[in-house]
């Protein structure tokens, strides 16, 4: 196997190329496409490349179109959920994995239904809670049930079960408290868990669109997804280069990270594969 | 779907045990257990109220004649038994969702399936440089916003996007993608392998860093060519990934909702109309029974489809 060919792996490059450039070409069209203006899409409306870069797009989408406003709120449940996240799945994961009780055997099953269940089949009766609660409308109803998913808790159990009993223990018999254990013991060893969950975390909120679709249902609980869609169903009033800025506005924060932190964004997926 | 499946997903790294005696050494174990119930509170509150009410809610509900007009008073509904899954089943427009979700599930899940494990074989060891990158490169589309990624597919779609002023460069006239009904089906089969290819790499990738070299070194010392190791040694060994990814795509094909939402609204026609699709728009008619009787047959069909996956894919002894 290590001796591969240099025509096999030629072959390989040139079939591997090819995927790329289609992988890739959506953003390379976003990000061009951005720039022009409508004159261009009407003209001539197959060029690759704008005439000039115009920043106008952006311009007006945050100006007029309240873009600033979605990106805000999309901010404010990521941030919310990321903090929750860490913070609940590391408390769940650390006693499903460490601590001994009455019922343990019954809690990790839920964990795991709770990863199957298909979303579809939840977000209707969600919303009559959320109506019940009083919460239609609101940022909150958006953050809640991203706040402590699943898939986290299920990833905390797994980095819990690195962590061994022996230093807990020690930290025991010197007499410190569960809350000191876990706080200072049990956290500070599990950094690269906690560093895949809050990346999940913000992928799925920031990604997060059928729920606050269903349940921001004023523009000032918009997040930028469900605004950039309500924007792209009026399509035919809105030119397409605006389309693309917003576009390229959503996806940006995503991107940039993935360029730092590519290692735990595909061990977060990968660990969607585990389940 | 219980046992087997739990079984499957819990084989990384269950083996961690805890030293006898533990509980007693730091003076009895209730104050372990008021710990740990008080660690869990917050995922298990979320739980309740947004997984497991929710679900019996389902269920309920499905068996009732609520509409819109019910969500804020629920209690006035009254009971129908089954009669709601009779008459959605008997619908012609949940049997066209139910034959677009199916046809989805067929077309995607092998295509994503053999190029994600096509590029994993590639970047395992066909290749000496630039590995990060090709791997990050097919990741791209997975983290994506999904919203993003359509208004991209719509404009690139366009009758005269980018796409067919390509095409047209090369002397093809290009189709009306978004607007006919099979060139429809086929772009949102096209983004919804673009999207999904990753994962299917990734997950492919973890299995094959599995297989031992020293396996593949013996075969080609017996003289065994690249197809045939492929075909008696890779395939075989990468049997359990290869199930868990077969799983996890279908069910998530099962559920499509964003391409056919965000690209053509279902249409043109109902051609794109998925299962997942209909319950959403039955909610916003505001049939909400019928809606809810829709999901409870899909969440029946993703576990009858998990069970079989689970059960023709199990490893014989």
């Amino acid at each position: 196997m290590k001796t591969l060919s240099p025509t096999r792996q030629a072959l390989n490059y040139t079939v591997l190329i090819v995927i790329t450039v289609f992988m890739l070409l959506p953003f390379v069209w976003v990000f061009f496409g951005s720039f022009k203006t409508q004159a261009e899409f009407l003209g001539n409306p197959g060029a690759w490349l704008p005439e000039s870069f115009q920043i106008g797009n952006y311009v007006q989408l945050f100006a007029e179109r309240g873009f600033g406003d979605y990106m805000m709120n999309s901010f404010i449940v990521s941030s919310v959920a990321i903090v929750g996240n860490v913070l609940f799945s590391a408390m769940a994961g650390y006693a499903l994995a460490k601590l001994r009780f009455r019922g343990r055997g019954a809690v990790f099953p839920l964990v795991i239904v709770a990863m199957i269940v298909p979303y579809v089949a939840l977000f209707v009766p969600q919303f009559l809670i959320v109506v019940q609660l009083g919460l239609v409308n609101t940022l909150i109803a958006i953050i809640l049930p991203v706040l402590a998913l699943p898939l986290c808790v299920f990833i905390m159990r797994q980095f819990a079960h690195g962590v061994p009993f022996e230093l807990l223990e020690a930290a025991r018999l010197d007499g410190a408290g569960e809350a000191r254990i876990f706080f200072r013991v049990f956290l500070p060893l599990t950094g690269p868990g906690l560093a895949t969950v809050a990346i999940l975390s913000f992928l799925t909120s920031w990604n997060n669109f059928l729920w606050p679709l269903v349940v921001a249902q004023s523009q000032d609980t918009y997040t930028a997804p469900v605004g950039l869609s309500v924007a792209s169903q009026a399509s035919n009033t809105i030119s397409f280069g605006l389309l693309l800025a917003g576009a390229m506005v959503v996806l940006l924060p995503i991107l940039i990270l993935f360029l730092f932190l590519q290692k735990y964004f595909i061990q977060g997926v990968a660990a969607t594969g585990l389940k | 779907m219980s046992t087997t499946a739990t079984r499957a997903m819990l084989t990384p790294g269950t083996s961690s045990r805890r030293p006898r005696g533990g509980a007693k050494a730091h003076g009895g174990s209730r104050a372990e257990a008021t710990t740990a119930w008080l660690f869990l509170a917050p995922f298990l509150l979320i739980f309740l109220v947004f997984t497991a009410i929710p679900a019996i809610l389902a269920l309920g509900t499905s068996m009732t004649d609520m509409t819109a007009r019910d969500i804020r008073d629920p209690l006035g509904v009254n009971f129908t038994g089954i009669d709601g899954f009779l008459a959605i089943i008997g619908n012609p427009g949940f049997q066209r969702s139910f034959l677009n979700t199916v046809l989805f599930v067929v077309l995607c899940v092998p295509l994503s399936m053999g190029l994600g494990l096509a590029l994993a074989l590639m970047l395992n060891n066909g290749i000496r440089r630039l590995r990060t990158f090709f791997r990050a490169a097919a990741y791209v589309p997975v983290i994506t916003n999904i919203v993003a990624a359509a208004v991209i597919w719509q404009y690139a779609f366009s009758i005269s996007g980018p796409v067919n002023a390509t095409l047209g460069d090369i002397g093809i006239q290009g189709p009306n993608w978004l607007g006919e009904p099979g060139w429809a089906v086929t772009t949102v089969v096209m983004m919804g392998v673009w999207r999904t290819t990753g994962t299917c790499m990734i997950l492919f990738l973890a299995g094959l860093q599995a297989v031992p070299e020293e396996i593949y070194e013996a075969a080609s010392t017996d003289g065994a060519g690249a197809w045939r190791r492929l075909w008696s040694i890779t395939l075989p060994l990468l049997r359990p990934t290869t199930l868990l990814v077969t799983v996890l795509q279908t069910v998530s094909f099962l559920n499509i909702f964003e391409e056919p939402y965000l690209l053509t609204r279902g249409g043109p026609l109902s051609s794109t109309k998925s299962v997942a699709l209909w319950v959403y728009e039955q909610f916003g008619f505001g049939n909400v029974s019928a809606s809810m009787a829709g999901s409870v047959l899909l969440l029946l069909l993703v576990g009858i489809v998990a069970i079989v996956q689970f059960r023709m894919l199990r490893p014989k002894h």
